[in-house]
């Protein structure tokens, strides 16, 4: 199939997890792929390194929930080392000491949550219930590319009556609920349930994660069902470890790849996506050299692909500024910790499981939302929310005998600081300020600390290439989200250039760890190419 | 267990104890414990299938304790029950109880339970399942107060031919006077005791309603009272037998709360159930009237019925068809069993329209393990009235001394 000029019959810019399921549904479909990646190391913001004696670290990404069960039985991921282990428990300490856990047996959770509310105890199973028909709602849209709806197609309006006929199995009622999901603030919805402050600060957690929003917000409601329509193992919502830390599902990606005859190139940086009449037909590296290929997929965020990689003049202006438009907003940080034992938290009361899920320190939504003022006023939040976890208590691959690791996930963090550009003194006053929120509830917190990894915005950015630090590639807001993702007219992976794709999270459906835009995307290409996906 | 249950955290003993947990322990002979909203109750003391017989034979005791209970009292009260339920409730009298279940606006139903009217404003609602958060919002423009005393009251339930007997020995004078439905309070080898003329057996019998201090003390009365009587207690399992004999429901085994469910049209209504005549139209409002009238004019498109199946075998979970191929699906079967007393294989089934109409005949398919080899067999079936076992005794007052 490889023309002459080509090498290959298609490239992948960049290892993330993404560009790595697109690969490997390509190779298996039997074409020539060469994943490109700029860094030394693969895996994008799903990674495990070690940077630190023999502690592992999920530098970015640090739980998994979302990745399509269909694609890991696919790629045999399982056969390629990939194991995902649930966790239970979580928690939130409260500033008066107390706290509110969560556990997986129904009546210990219901006699938790009754120590606060006796009735929202009850109105959980009702929470539970609502978010579960709304998955059910949401997933089989997963693994389907967006339908364009101002197209005559037959695949786009099979695709649109597909959408149609789905809202339609919902039930009137259930239409109406899943509108107002997909539009309001967590802070409104999680008031029709829940009256005790802890209760909805803890469950708030999830919707703001990753987002440029506070939980009064519109649209964060949203994002806690973004957070909520994964599973392990068909237990809807549950999280758990990779075993071996995040890159862990990288390096089963890989390794299913190169079993299927694709190749991967490390600290290959992409500089330019090669253009002949309105087609892609390559790319160029940083250091001059050029690679043919039929096709070119990025695993870039639309922005990046676009603003940066492409030259200007081969794309129309009114393309540019809805790419321009995209919102991007960074808005977390990350800290990764090497811990010398277990800390205390002596909120936890000595054999709840609590600790070895998610843990959380604040404690009302007001809390919550002051920590988004600071972030709309240029600064990281002087009382940051935080998830926090110790995946070593329960992957022993983690952390030598004894020592533990932990993983703290920040929000908010600027990309950009009122005060100024990011330096070594800001990255490190800003890792201080976790540290300290931690050590509020953790008095032998930070004497067990032997290294901290703390990454800002501007690092995810320069490290990872997120553009502006955005956990997702894009907000996850609805006016970007299904065939508005990452813009109107482009959002079938297919972009204005012929042979050019885009496989990241900057895709439907979004981000997180999930690997539907990558299968999706090689799905679109084979679909081009007239050829049946594996 | 004995020692811990009461005190340990529930993140590491998620199910509370009954009152009666000490004394249940003891009589456990199979270590056979399940749980039920909440705490741990026994599902087989030595062998279901004698546990069953003090039902139908002699006196059985029950552990009814973990039934969520709900104090509802107040001006309204009375508007409030009557709103939220479908039967009509304002013909209720002081010291009587009703049946009833109730629904979303849908329509589909949320539950069942009894209603004790307690005084003029004061009512107990006893359900299987917890809804304090159904209840309140249901509360809303109405003057009413709203509290689950589940752990306020041990409950034990009395059932069999005996067991008006048992508590004439026991002391409590006037019982052979309580009607079915009735309640009224007693003293007794000095307890106080609410004791209603209700059950979930469909035999005589009687349920106990108790201070929890006075629990062991209950249960020892009430043994040495019985001990010439046949009685026995008896777990969850012996009782669900006796329920389906009385065709009574389970919910979450013969349907699911239409609160819990998140599937589209796995809801049922009472209509669908074979509950319509707890649906009363003509007491005026109430929640979920507007789509059980149009259910009706509509005409059913389902519904639960009694099955009487052929061979011994129960047909438990079996898919029903109406031909014998198995090629038309028509329903299936939510409970069965061989019923020891009427001596047929009985079952509630959920049957597509028109198959529930009495006399039907259909196919359960079945499937056998005989050592472990599987066999699959399509048994014949008819639609049947129930219940399948109604005695008289069940209503007889004074009832007789058996
Ligand atoms: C701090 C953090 C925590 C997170 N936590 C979680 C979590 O716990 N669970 C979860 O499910 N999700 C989480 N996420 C989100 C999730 O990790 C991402 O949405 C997802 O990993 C993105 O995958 P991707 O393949 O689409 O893109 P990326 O992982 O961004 O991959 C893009 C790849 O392209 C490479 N690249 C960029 N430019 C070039 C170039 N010019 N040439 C060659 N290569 C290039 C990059 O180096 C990178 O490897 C988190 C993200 C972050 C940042």
């Amino acid at each position: 199939m490889t023309r002459e000029s080509e090498q290959y019959d298609a490239i992948v810019i960049g290892a993330g997890h993404n560009g790595l399921v697109a690969a490997c549904y390509l190779a298996r479909a039997g074409l020539s792929v060469q994943v490109l990646e700029r860094n030394p190391h693969i895996g994008g913001a799903a990674v495990s390194r070690q940077l630190y004696q023999n502690f592992t670290y999920s530098n970015c990404s640090y739980v998994c929930s979302l990745l399509r069960p269909e694609i890991m039985r696919t790629l045999e991921l399982p056969r390629f080392g990939l194991q995902i282990i649930p966790y239970d428990g979580g928690c939130t300490m409260m500033q008066g000491g107390g706290h509110l856990a969560l556990y997986d047996n129904h009546d210990a959770l219901r006699r938790e949550i009754a120590r606060h509310s006796k009735r929202d105890a009850e109105a959980y199973d009702r929470f539970a219930r609502d978010m579960i028909r709304q998955c059910k709602f949401i997933k089989p849209l997963l693994m389907r590319e967006p339908p364009d709806p101002t197209s005559f197609k037959p695949r786009d309006i099979r695709e649109l009556l597909y959408l149609g006929g789905h809202f339609n199995r919902l039930g009137e009622e259930r239409m109406y609920d899943t509108l107002r999901f997909w539009t309001m603030s967590i802070a409104d919805f999680l008031d029709e349930y829940f009256e005790s402050e802890i209760v909805k600060a803890h469950m708030a957690g999830s919707a703001i994660i990753g987002t440029a929003l506070g939980p009064r917000s519109p649209g964060t409601a949203y994002v806690l069902l973004h957070h909520y329509m994964g599973d392990i193992d068909d237990t809807v919502g549950a999280w758990g470890f990779a075993r071996g830390g995040m890159g862990a599902v990288t390096k089963a990606l890989a390794a299913s790849l190169q079993a299927s005859g694709g190749t991967i190139r490390a600290s290959a940086p992409v500089e330019r996506i090669l253009v002949r009449n309105g087609r892609s037909v390559g790319v160029a590296l940083a250091d001059g050299e050029e690679i043919k290929a039929r096709l070119v997929l990025s695993n870039m965020d639309v922005k990046r692909t676009f603003l940066e990689t492409v030259e200007a003049s081969e794309l129309s202006g009114d393309f540019l500024r809805r790419v321009r438009n995209f919102k991007i907003r960074g808005s977390s940080g990350k800290l990764n910790i090497a811990l010398d034992g277990l800390p205390t938290f002596p909120a936890i009361p000595a054999g709840s499981p609590s600790t070895r899920g998610d843990m959380h320190v604040t404690d009302t939504i007001e809390m919550m939302e002051r920590a988004y003022d600071d972030w709309k006023d240029g600064a990281w939040s002087r009382a940051p929310y935080i998830d926090m976890l110790i995946p070593s208590q329960i992957d022993p691959t983690m952390a030598p005998d004894g020592k533990h690791y932990m993983s703290v996930f920040v929000q908010y963090c600027p990309y950009q600081l009122a005060s100024g550009p990011w330096d070594a003194a800001k990255r490190q006053a800003f890792g201080d300020t976790v540290i300290d929120t931690i050590a509020r509830h953790s008095p032998d917190f930070k004497s067990l600390i032997l290294h901290a990894e703390v990454r800002t915005p501007f690092d995810l950015e320069n490290e990872v290439g997120l553009t502006e630090g955005n956990i997702f590639q894009g907000e996850l807001t609805f006016d970007q989200l299904l065939f508005n993702r990452p813009i109107p007219g482009c959002a079938q992976y297919r972009t204005p250039l012929r042979g050019l794709y885009l496989c990241g999270s900057t895709t439907h459906p979004g981000g997180g760890v999930m690997g539907a835009p990558g299968a999706n995307a090689a799905r679109a290409v084979l679909r081009d190419l007239r050829l049946a996906a594996t | 267990m004995s020692d811990s249950a009461g005190t340990a955290p529930h993140y590491t003993r998620p199910l509370l104890p009954t009152p009666f947990h000490e004394r249940a322990r003891a009589l456990s002979q199979v270590d056979s414990f399940v749980p039920w909203a909440g705490y741990t109750t026994v599902d087989v003391f030595t062998n279901a299938g004698q546990e069953y017989f003090a039902i139908r034979n002699a006196c059985s005791v029950y552990d009814l304790t973990p039934m969520v209970k709900y104090r509802i009292a107040g001006p309204d009260a009375g508007r409030y029950l009557n709103r939220l339920v479908t039967r009509d409730l304002r013909k209720l009298r002081v010291n009587r109880v009703s049946y009833c279940v109730w629904c979303n606006d849908a329509g589909n139903i949320i539950d069942d339970g009894t209603v004790f009217r307690l005084g003029e404003t004061e009512y107990r609602l006893c359900t299987a399942e917890r809804q304090l958060d159904w209840l309140l919002d249901s509360a809303i423009g109405f003057d009413v107060q709203l509290s689950e005393v589940t752990e306020e009251i041990a409950a034990l339930a009395l059932q069999g031919p005996t067991s008006c007997a048992v508590l004439k020995k026991l002391g409590v004078t006037g019982i052979e006077r309580l009607k079915p439905f009735e309640f009224s309070c007693f003293d007794a080898t000095g307890m106080r005791l609410m004791i209603s003329r209700t059950g979930f057996t469909g035999d005589l019998g009687y349920e106990l309603w108790a201070d929890p201090r006075q629990a062991n003390q209950l249960w020892d009365a009430l043994m040495t009272a019985g001990r010439s009587r046949g009685i026995r207690a008896i777990g969850s399992r012996a009782l669900n037998m006796a329920r389906i004999e009385a065709g009574f429901l389970m919910p979450n085994i013969d349907f699911v709360s239409a609160e819990g469910t998140v599937r589209v049209g796995t809801s049922r209504s009472p209509l669908e159930l074979g509950l319509g005549w707890l649906v009363d139209f003509d007491k005026g409002h109430f929640t979920g009237r507007r789509a059980l009238q149009e259910q009706m004019r509509q005409g059913l498109q389902r519904q639960l019925i009694g099955l009487d199946i052929a061979g011994n075998k129960p047909a438990a979970n079996a898919l029903l068809y109406a031909d014998r191929k198995g090629q038309r699906e028509i329903g299936s079967v939510t409970s069965a069993m061989w019923s020891p007393t009427c001596k047929r294989n009985i079952a509630l089934a959920m049957v597509d329209a028109p198959h529930f109409a009495m006399g039907t005949t259909m196919w359960a398919e079945v499937y056998l393990s005989r050592e472990l080899v599987w066999e699959r067999r399509m048994c014949k079936a008819q639609v049947v009235d129930k219940p399948f076992f109604a005695p008289e005794r069940r209503r007889v007052t004074p009832p007789g001394d058996f």
